[in-house]
């Protein structure tokens, strides 16, 4: 029964609310605005940018092997509010039009290294935007992209099963086992 | 539909065939009792649900599914969220338990002042989503709204529960420890899911500092050992999963669906009718006795009538009132035994606004295996012996430390393999309390029937009129400050009291409106569940609650149907029912 302190724990490793999570408070009656579909170029774009937050490593696929674009875009379309949606969209429009306009190339056609600079940046940015903004102002798009990524990732079977230690049927409970730094944490 | 049994007209084969020696209004956590002991003692038992049915193992659609075999893992889509924004709050509800809960347009209610008011309508009710926390209500309970004159004598004591205690407890599988707390008795246990070294060191640091405040296992419905008892109802041992409310395959937690239902139906005396929504129960004036209950199919609208010589009304606490309540006669205008006029009046709830969450330095060599589907709690320290705070009852406290995935300074890192690294491993401790505190039942927080609102079986919507009131406030400000007290104590820091300002009902502990009592002038129902003035219907669920306790009420309607059904039993033997 602790649902509100694994929210706010969540939250806490993000550096700001879980976005959608305010719908649980407020039932706020939007009327529906036609949403265009996510093109199969947005899904590779977004998987590419998961990529980048999440990356393959030695043990452990990455969020492109999780198809983080094609959660992003059953979330976004689903759970999002409709003022989420635009952020969500635009900031997708803001992030190849930086790519273009520093590197004059698609996100997706950018070397490992340039992606790297260039969500870097962008993080920072979404960061330093976290730390000054009041509460009810809007959040960063790349902040919505970081907790759907993270999010999509570790409950994927890719991230859950190899990056986490995933274990369905316990079979049994120990409270006080020895952890070890560096071993994986439980995924459920 | 309002007319008396001597105005209907029903053939005597339609009436044979529709007759049983008991039926039972609902099928949830104490429905599920009364149909276990009845079929048991012989009786052939219909049981009424106004949901649909629901089959142990068969239909938990979830019960085994991975997080990323849920569409959205785990959380409603945005439409659901608009259109249900009452139920989607009650605690545990999300993409893998929604079925077990119904949608709020199909059952709307008034609300006079905001409650939030969480409904499971399915064969097996609310047992399949519930707590599953099962500690004893001690005699500082039954006694203390007497004692210190804050409400209604209970016309029972603990002595007269403990032995159905123990009858239920070992049926259900009850795991815990023999603790020897005056405030929270021991029963039946199983043995207890280990602490882990966090709740291990909260105990000890609580222990040395407060000589009264005992940090303890509470008491579950888990079978942590089972025995041929829970093996011969087909149930098994807790898997440690922690995913109970989306139904337990292996049978490892307590509901009607696993447990009793299933026992009744072996019988060969159980009938189960679901998508029954019953309208009222009929009163005959000649015999003066209730002679059976009114059902509306709820899918065909169909009317139809059940006829037995005993009448258990399970629906739970608000349901079962409503259905006293719209069982209008020329005998009773105001609802079924409701001379006095008490019918509806004295509910009450649990106070569940305040929690105290922190976080915890240290024990980063120390892990845990699987899940724990329970909590640890600090028995109710209030109260007791005498009044000793400036507000009357009592609280018990919930307590628990968990270690989250995702380092401390996760978010501080470089994206890619620092991130991804970071957020794979586990993070710092946390710890939290959550009270559960006693409300004052009161005759301003009521129901009714609303007088000009039905629902789509012509039945009158309830009119839910409850609310906070000082006593509540000033439990929960000692709460806020004890807990961030022994916090503070154990070591912990970022100490973070809250009250979420909830509704009343979303604690899902709504109780009484048909409470117990001995005198027919303040009560509705006598120290058996029985109606006083209608003695073959008994009320077992959380309708009959004088007063809230500060403990997890389930184990008590149960314990409660299972005394009053047998008691119901020896009644139709020495015909006095």
């Amino acid at each position: 029964m602790n649902r509100r302190e694994a929210l706010a724990a969540t939250a806490r490793v993000l550096g700001g609310s879980i976005v959608g999570a305010q719908i649980f408070l407020t039932a706020c009656k939007t009327p529906e605005k036609k949403r265009e579909p996510f093109s199969p170029d947005d899904i590779a774009f977004l998987d590419a940018v998961g990529e980048v937050i999440i990356p393959t490593t030695t043990d452990s696929p990455g969020a492109k092997a999780a198809r983080i674009g094609d959660f992003m875009r059953v979330i976004v379309t689903d759970c999002y509010s409709d003022a989420e949606h635009k952020i969500f969209v635009d900031g997708m429009a803001t992030l190849k039009a930086l790519s273009q306009k520093k590197y004059d190339k698609d996100f997706i056609k950018l070397s490992g290294e340039e992606q790297n600079t260039l969500l870097s940046a962008v993080n920072k940015e979404a960061k330093a935007y976290a730390s000054t903004k009041r509460e009810a102002d809007p959040e960063h798009y790349f902040t919505l992209i970081k907790q759907l990524t993270t999010w999509g990732y570790f409950t994927s079977e890719p991230g859950a099963t190899k990056a986490l230690n995933y274990l369905p049927v316990p079979g049994r409970f120990e409270g006080c086992v020895p952890y070890t730094e560096g071993e994986k944490a439980w995924a459920l | 539909m309002q007319k008396d049994s001597s105005s209907v007209n029903v053939n005597a084969a339609g009436v044979a065939k529709n007759t049983y020696d008991a039926i039972v209004i609902g099928s949830g956590i104490s429905g599920g009792w009364a149909a276990k002991e009845l079929c048991e003692q012989g009786l052939k038992t219909l049981v009424l649900e106004r949901g649909r049915n629901v089959e142990h193992q068969k239909d938990y659609p979830t019960a085994t599914k991975a997080p990323w075999e849920l569409e959205h893992r785990g959380r409603m889509p945005r439409k659901f969220l608009e259109e249900n924004p009452l139920i989607s709050k009650a605690a545990g509800f999300g993409e893998e338990s929604a079925h077990f809960f119904i949608k709020d347009k199909d059952h709307p209610y008034v609300q006079e002042k905001p409650f939030d008011w969480i409904r499971g309508y399915q064969v097996g009710g609310k047992s399949l989503t519930w707590g599953r926390a099962t500690q004893r209500w001690s005699n500082f309970e039954f006694t203390a709204p007497d004692r210190f004159g804050y409400g209604l004598d209970w016309p029972i004591r603990y002595n007269d529960v403990a032995p159905w205690y123990s009858h239920v407890e070992k049926f259900i599988g009850i795991c815990g420890n023999k603790d020897g707390i005056e405030a929270m008795p021991d029963g039946e246990f199983l043995p207890p899911f280990e602490f882990n070294c966090v709740e291990s060191h909260l105990q000890k640091k609580i222990k040395e500092h407060y000589k009264d405040r005992h940090l303890v296992h509470a008491r579950w419905a888990h079978l942590t050992q089972p025995t041929e008892l829970h093996l011969k109802q087909g149930r098994g041992k807790c898997q440690a999963r922690n995913m109970c409310m989306r139904g337990c395959p292996y049978g490892g937690y307590f509901s009607s669906v696993s447990s009793t239902l299933p026992w009744a139906h072996k019988t060969g005396n159980l009938t189960v009718r679901p998508f029954s929504v019953v309208h009222s129960i009929i009163y005959d004036e000649q015999k003066g006795k209730a002679t059976g209950v009114r059902v509306i199919d709820a899918n065909t609208q169909e009317s139809t009538e059940y006829f037995a010589r005993v009448i258990f009304v399970n629906g739970s606490a608000l349901n079962s009132t409503l259905v006293l309540l719209n069982s209008k006669s020329n005998r009773f205008p105001n609802g079924l035994g409701n001379d006095s006029g008490v019918l509806g009046k004295y509910v009450a709830f649990h106070l569940y606004r305040g929690s105290v969450s922190a976080s915890i330095e240290g024990f980063q060599d120390r892990y845990t295996y699987g899940r724990n589907p329970t909590e640890p709690i600090l028995a109710n320290y209030r109260n007791l012996h005498k009044q000793d705070t400036d507000y009357f009852g009592g609280f018990t406290t919930f307590v628990g430390a968990y270690r989250p995935r995702g380092a401390e300074d996760a978010g501080e890192t470089e994206l890619g393999a620092p991130f991804k690294s970071a957020l794979s491993k586990p993070g710092g401790w946390r710890t939290y309390m959550y009270m559960q505190g006693e409300t004052i039942p009161k005759a301003s927080n009521h129901v009714r029937l609303s007088d000009t609102e039905k629902d789509q079986w012509g039945i009158p919507l309830l009119v839910t009129s409850v609310g906070y009131d000082d006593n509540d406030e000033k439990m929960i400000k000692d709460f806020l400050t004890q807990s961030s007290e022994m916090l503070a104590k154990a070591g912990c820091l970022d100490i973070s009291p809250y009250d979420t300002h909830q509704a009343p009902g979303l604690d899902i502990h709504e109780m009484g409106g048909a409470r117990m009592g001995r005198d027919p002038k303040t009560s509705i129902l006598n120290g058996w569940n029985q109606v006083h003035q209608c003695k073959n219907v008994f009320v077992t669920d959380g309708a009959c609650m004088t007063s809230t306790g500060n403990q997890s009420p389930s184990i008590l309607y149960m314990a409660l149907t299972a005394r009053a059904a047998n008691h119901a039993v020896e009644e139709m033997k020495r015909k006095n029912l």
